[in-house]
């Protein structure tokens, strides 16, 4: 066209313009780290693999979940989800039901039968695991992955652990726990069972590299009470454990028409649960001090008292009767200690079953030269490392926080651990991203969606049998709960950045690809910031 | 095929012949009759395929056109007085954007006072605006230059004024010879727009312009308008071999051989200018006459040639310069600068006021004598004058000046007291 | 709701993209080669909501047309800061006549395309005229009454920023009240803009029983976009108004353009609906409902509201202004009515 001048232009002229050099701030990418992950024991990377989940891709959500842990389907189960009570998606209507997500993968995983993967070549190296607990488990996992070859003793008949011998199969179904296990033998970890360690040198002696100690706690600590001849005391720990294996009647633990259960933890609930479930007609939970003080999560709390288990607060027992027990109200003072206040009360107990807490048995660490112990606990370093070169320990053995996921979470980081200290070096965990705080997210971008409830059992059925309790999601809702999760602090490409410059000088660069920015057009102005729903962009001071 | 029939009708009729395909329009008289003929003829269906578009406002006739010229549709509209004014700011915009939009202005006058008549006032407010400007002597000639003005407008990508006058000649009952569609289609090839907006190939039209460039872009749009003093007399001829006739150009000389005394003029008043000089020839004077066809581009050089020998030229204008004249004789006046020759002004014919040969004849024996004023206004009531200033001198309120006149001339009742 | 309601998608349509859609449900801003109708390199301030929202409008009116589309843009910030010779952004055919006659400019070319349509010259081509407030709502206003009266083949579409931004924020006719503008300074017993009458323009728009009017903000792109999808599937007379925050005369961060739009719509200040033939068909409901301070406070145009005696009686007016859009167009519920 012979265009007039000047009036007229060529399209698209203005590229000529480069307005970046208007910038005083530039913006970035950046991934920050989501609250669920930090929160996780376990070191699961969260977000990540919801992120897979959410685009109904479950086995590489499940591969990405499996990284760090490989128990998701006892994990979606018995795991006390403290990512959910981090996560930011609380701030916006609430948390997403990450565990049950976990919990779904898990089962589909095993309905799939989808398998361990590891390319790792073998390193010729043996580590012995003393304990097939959550965290053995885990550190024979995560060592085999490496390369390396786990073999875990097990004193008792069957794997597991507190997840077999403590938690109630009502939560944990044992084909759940078995299928797990099974994958785990397959994968390449040796089990021996009923192969008690007596001595930790000694059984080291036998071939192998390095130890790692997961052998819980399983002592019951007693409280002193006077108790008549005739009165039935017992702890927690053996009933649980002998409801173990026993199927038919006359093998479960006996424990009367009225049970008295003493103390406040996950424990005390489960075996009052428990008792309601083997036929007593009363469960009562006495407990020194007030329902916020209790240690039992709010949850197990609320689950038993629907089961029609009554909690006596603010009491503890005095003595034990044939048929009764006596009790002392306590009165909190001001800094918040129950005191007795000389005010008595009968009420009639076939048994007593106390849940007061484990110690662990560390019999097999006599004579260790240099390991340490504190009120019950083995000492360990940031990589579980005792102080006895080699020799690593983690769970309940060697910590104050005993859940499931910790323990998994020791194990990761002693396989780590271990492997470094193998190749004669030490482990440096890489450094961790900021938090990404919900102050960094624009939520308004997350379309209105409740938590999806899970199913759950009918009272009577719970209150008479062992089935599971909770119900799992199904596809559909396990993708929608999934797509709940903001991908917080890192980017989902949600193509925010891209469509809201002003300038078009964010370049896309494809699925999977996340974007560029174009600074020879970006002003500055922090509307990609701004709007970024995730808060995986920031904006940082030009230099000059 | 000749035809007696008015004015504004044979305009309608000759703008047909174009093919164009906006027409907006907006009445003002006197130009309704031209839209009015046009729109008929797109509702019958005898001008298709054409878009007829009622617009709210002149503003939105020139607008349109303006959208329709870019978009490569040859475009006419019409408008007079007010209207111009109303369109003023997109009327430059067109000229600046280069879009051979053809419009007619049916001359008239500008208020206030409203005044419906004729004179030239309206289309010379405009003459700066970039557009060409031709002015008809009669119907015929009319006529014949609409059917130039695309021509011409598409070639150079200008926007032409066809001005003729109000009433005079657009309702004025007149023959003409209205040409055959086979002629007009031979002389007036299909309009090839220089710019147009095209998703095929994408432009930006309209853009902002700095002190980097703006004088350069003024420069070019007189250029281009100079061009025309080329193009005109070319396709004048052109437009005589197809149409057998002399019509257009740039000026028109009407026996200047050895005239002391020139009248130049535009538009139909050249008629009655031709009648008085005709028997003031016979009567043995030398006058002569200079008929103005092209006011923009003004043919400066042609206008020199034509008053070359004359000792005195009178220019008999139809505007004014309030505060300084004339606007003709101004643009004459420069054409002449540095020749020794004396240039009188004439304001004559504002507002309709009846233009005689009786008064052009005594104007003229004076001008012969030298006997003029610098600026002098044709016929003017100068008792009028002269009771309004005593009445303005003696009170300050001393109410409308135009009511006033009229009721001193008697078409008013006087106020009751 | 105009756009298509979509299954919980981590974040449903808010979000320009959305790897979890089906792509045919994608916006065209997600597009990888989307059309930037207006190029990088424009000379917008940071954070310019016109200039968003005009590539948000205009990039899905392309989509719409399949790039069969011209522009005429009226006199602006929109018109200075794309077409500075001797560049321009626009990748589309376009023309800047002047400030009051855009609507009238699109009609010529409607009824140019329409003839040469007619005549076998060239394909369809549609037609979309733009411009500010000040150009739309006060000096356009007449042609674009005028375009709407004929139901001319035209999409106008009017970029809202409250003022006449290009000539150094005065006030407009769509200036709010109690806003401070050039002209409207924060002084005296009355500071800011008179509480006049209102001049909501697609109400009058809608007055005119045209086919499409709607509303729209640059808060919501999924519901812009859908909105001028649905004004090119009607032939005559449309207009989309959208709410384009301006940093520079609202005296908010360039960073928080959208975020102001979005508190407009959230507040009630500003009704998102739209409407067919004189009917409004539906509208976007306010998701988390807000008094109109939050909408106030990060404009420094309201500053004089909230300085040491904050300005409550006028902040309640504010109030009442947004009820009543509230009321009326049943913002709460939807339009339920
Ligand atoms: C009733 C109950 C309910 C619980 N509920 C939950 C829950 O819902 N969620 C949760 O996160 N946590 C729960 N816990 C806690 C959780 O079970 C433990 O924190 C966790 O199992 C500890 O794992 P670990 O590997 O350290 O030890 P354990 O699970 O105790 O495993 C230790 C293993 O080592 C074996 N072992 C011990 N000594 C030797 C030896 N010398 N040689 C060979 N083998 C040996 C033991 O037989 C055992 O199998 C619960 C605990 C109890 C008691
Ligand atoms: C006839 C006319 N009057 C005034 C102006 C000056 N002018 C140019 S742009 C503008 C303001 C435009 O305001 P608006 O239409 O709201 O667009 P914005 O710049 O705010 O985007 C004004 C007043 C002009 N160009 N033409
Ligand atoms: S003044 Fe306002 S509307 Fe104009 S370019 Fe700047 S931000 Fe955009
Ligand atoms: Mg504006």
């Amino acid at each position: 066209m012979d265009k007039p001048f000047a009036i007229t232009l060529d399209p698209g002229s203005s590229l000529a313009n480069h307005t970046g050099s208007w910038r005083t701030f530039r913006p970035l990418y950046v991934d920050r780290l989501p609250p669920c992950n930090a929160a996780c024991p376990a070191g699961e990377n969260i977000q990540s693999w919801l992120y897979h989940a959410e685009s109904g891709d479950y086995e590489k959500a499940w591969r990405a979940l499996t990284e760090n842990n490989p128990l998701p389907a006892i994990m979606g189960r018995v795991c006390y989800h403290p990512c959910e009570g981090a996560c930011n998606r609380q701030h916006v209507d609430a948390a997403v039901g990450i565990n049950a997500v976990e919990r779904f993968l898990g089962d589909e995983a095993i309905r799939r039968g989808w398998r361990f993967e590891s390319s790792a070549a073998a390193t010729g190296k043996r580590v012995l695991v003393i304990g097939s607990g959550p965290a053995g488990l885990s550190a024979a996992y995560h060592l085999t992955r490496m390369g390396h070859q786990a073999v875990i003793h097990e004193a008792a008949p069957l794997a597991g652990g507190m997840m077999r011998y403590g938690i109630p199969k009502y939560r944990l179904p044992r084909d759940v726990l078995d299928a797990e296990i099974r994958r785990l033998v397959e994968f390449g970890v040796e089990l021996r069972l009923q192969s008690k360690v007596m001595n930790v040198l000694a059984a080291m002696q036998e071939g192998f590299d390095a130890v790692f100690l997961g052998v819980g706690a399983h002592i019951a600590k007693r409280a002193y009470i006077p108790a008549g001849d005739a009165s039935k005391i017992i702890d927690a720990i053996s009933v649980l454990h002998d409801m173990e294996g026993a199927q038919g009647d006359e093998l479960r633990p006996m424990l009367g028409r009225r049970v008295v259960v003493y103390g406040g933890g996950n424990t005390a609930i489960d075996v009052a649960r428990t008792a309601k479930r083997l036929g007593a007609e009363e469960a009562v939970i006495v407990y020194r001090r007030t329902r916020e003080k209790m240690p039992a999560h709010d949850f197990e709390v609320e689950e038993a008292l629907q089961e029609g288990i009554s909690i006596k607060w603010l009491s503890t027992i005095k003595e034990a009767g044939e048929d009764d027990i006596m009790v002392e109200k306590m009165a909190l003072d001001a800094s918040g200690f129950p005191q007795p206040t000389g005010e008595y009360e009968r009420i009639p107990a076939d048994s007593v079953v106390l849940a007061l807490g484990q110690d662990a048995d560390l019999g097999l660490l006599a004579n260790v030269p240099g390991l340490a112990t504190d009120k019950g606990l083995v000492q360990v370093d940031a990589g579980m490392m005792t102080g006895h070169p080699g020799v690593f320990a983690g769970g309940d053995m060697a910590g104050n926080e005993r859940t499931v996921t910790v323990a998994v979470g020791h194990g990761k980081r002693a396989a780590r651990a271990i492997d470094a200290w193998l190749k004669g070096e030490t482990y440096v965990s890489p450094p961790k991203h900021e938090l990404a705080t919900f102050e960094r997210m624009n939520p308004w971008y997350y379309s209105d969606a409740p938590k999806t409830v899970r199913p759950v059992l009918d009272i009577i059925r719970r209150q008479s049998t062992f089935e599971e309790v909770l119900g799992g999601l199904d596809e559909g809702n396990a993708l929608f709960e999934a797509r709940r999760c903001m991908s917080c602090g890192n980017c989902f490409e949600c193509d925010n950045c891209y469509g809201v410059c002003p300038d078009n000088a964010v370049i896309k660069l494809g699925p999977g690809k996340r974007f560029l920015f174009n600074f020879d057009y970006c002003k500055g102005c922090g509307m990609c910031a701004t709007e970024c729903p995730c808060g995986a962009i920031k904006m940082v001071p030009e230099e000059n | 095929m000749l035809k007696q029939m008015e004015g504004s009708r044979a305009v309608a009729e000759a703008i047909a012949l174009c093919r164009p395909e906006v027409i907006c329009a907006y009445p003002i008289s006197p130009q309704t009759h031209i839209v009015e003929a046009l729109g008929e003829f797109v509702k019958d269906g005898s001008l298709a395929p054409c878009e007829f578009i009622n617009v709210e406002s002149e503003f939105a006739a020139m607008s349109v056109a303006i959208g329709s010229s870019a978009a490569g549709a040859r475009t006419y509209t019409a408008t007079a007085s007010q209207g111009l004014l109303f369109m003023a700011e997109a009327v430059y915009n067109a000229s600046g954007l280069g879009l051979p939009i053809v419009m007619t202005v049916a001359n008239r006058s500008i208020g206030a006072p409203i005044n419906i008549w004729n004179d030239h006032s309206d289309a010379l407010s405009q003459r700066d605006s970039g557009w060409l400007q031709i002015f008809a002597e009669t119907n015929q000639e009319a006529l014949d230059l609409h059917i130039q003005a695309f021509r011409l407008a598409e070639e150079l990508s200008l926007p032409i004024m066809v001005c003729m006058d109000g009433f005079i000649l657009t309702h004025a009952y007149e023959r003409v010879d209205m040409p055959t569609q086979e002629q007009v289609d031979a002389y007036l090839p299909k309009y090839e727009p220089r710019q147009v907006l095209d998703p095929a190939e994408p432009v930006s039209i309209g853009a902002m312009v700095g002190p980097e460039a703006f004088m350069e872009v003024r420069y070019l749009a007189h250029a281009k308008q100079m061009d025309a003093l080329r193009l005109i007399p070319e396709y004048a001829a052109e437009f005589k071999k197809v149409f057998g006739r002399d019509s257009g150009g740039l000026v028109h000389s009407y026996r200047t051989e050895e005239a002391d005394t020139i009248v130049v003029a535009m538009g139909s008043v050249l008629g009655t200018i031709k009648d008085v000089v005709d028997e003031m020839r016979e009567a043995g004077h030398r006058i002569g006459v200079l008929g103005i066809t092209l006011f923009r581009p003004f043919p400066i050089v042609q206008v020199r040639e034509a008053l070359r020998r004359a000792k005195r030229v009178v220019v008999l204008e139809k505007s004014m310069a309030v505060g300084l004249g004339g606007i003709l004789a101004t643009n004459v006046g420069m054409a002449l600068a540095a020749k020794p020759i004396d240039v009188y002004t004439v304001v004559a014919g504002l507002g309709g006021r009846p233009i005689t040969m009786r008064s052009l004849h005594a104007l003229f024996r004076r001008a012969e004598k030298n006997d003029l004023d610098p600026v002098t206004f044709l016929d003017l009531n100068h008792s009028l004058i002269a009771k309004q200033m005593e009445r303005e001198r003696a009170k300050r309120r001393s109410g409308p000046a135009a009511e006033a006149m009229l009721r001193d001339v008697g078409v008013v009742a006087a106020k009751l007291a | 709701m105009s756009f298509q309601p979509v299954k919980f998608y981590q974040t449903g349509t808010f979000t320009v993209g959305n790897r979890l859609l089906p792509p045919e449900e994608r916006s065209v801003q997600s597009q990888e080669k989307r059309y930037n109708s207006i190029n990088s390199g424009h000379r917008a301030c940071q954070g310019c909501g016109e200039a968003l929202g005009a590539r948000y409008a205009i990039d899905a009116a392309m989509e719409a047309t399949n790039g069969r589309l011209i522009c005429a843009n009226a006199t602006g910030c929109l018109e200075v800061f794309s077409t500075p010779y001797p560049e321009t952004s626009w990748q589309l055919p376009w023309i800047h006549s002047l400030f009051g006659n855009t609507a009238a400019v699109a009609t010529g070319i409607a009824a140019a395309i329409k003839v040469k349509k007619l005549k076998g010259e060239r394909r369809n081509i549609r037609v979309v005229a733009q411009g500010g407030d000040g150009g739309t709502t006060d000096i356009g206003f007449g042609c674009l009454s005028g375009m709407f009266e004929r139901n001319d083949d035209v999409l106008y579409i009017c970029y809202d920023n409250g003022g006449y931004m290009n000539t150094g924020i005065q006030r407009s006719s769509a200036t709010p009240p109690a806003a401070r503008t050039a002209t409207t300074m924060a002084v005296g017993p009355e500071p800011g803009n008179v509480f006049g009458q209102g001049k909501f323009v697609p109400a009058i728009a809608m007055a005119h029983e045209i086919p499409y009017v709607a509303t729209a903000t640059v808060a919501d792109l999924r519901d812009l976009e859908a909105k001028v999808r649905r004004a090119m599937e009607f032939q005559g007379a449309r207009y989309i108004h959208i709410l384009v925050p301006c940093p520079l005369g609202w005296g908010t961060a360039s960073n928080e353009t959208i975020r102001i739009a979005r508190l407009a719509k959230e507040t009630g200040m500003f009704p998102v609906f739209e409407a067919e033939y004189g009917e409004v068909k539906s509208v976007v409901a306010i998701r988390h409902p807000l008094p109109v301070e939050e909408y106030l406070k990060p404009q420094k145009r309201y500053a004089h509201l909230f300085g040491k005696t904050p300005q409550v009686e006028v902040i309640a007016k504010l109030q009442a202004l947004a009820d009543r859009n509230i009321k009326k167009y049943g913002l709460l519920d939807g339009g339920a009515r």
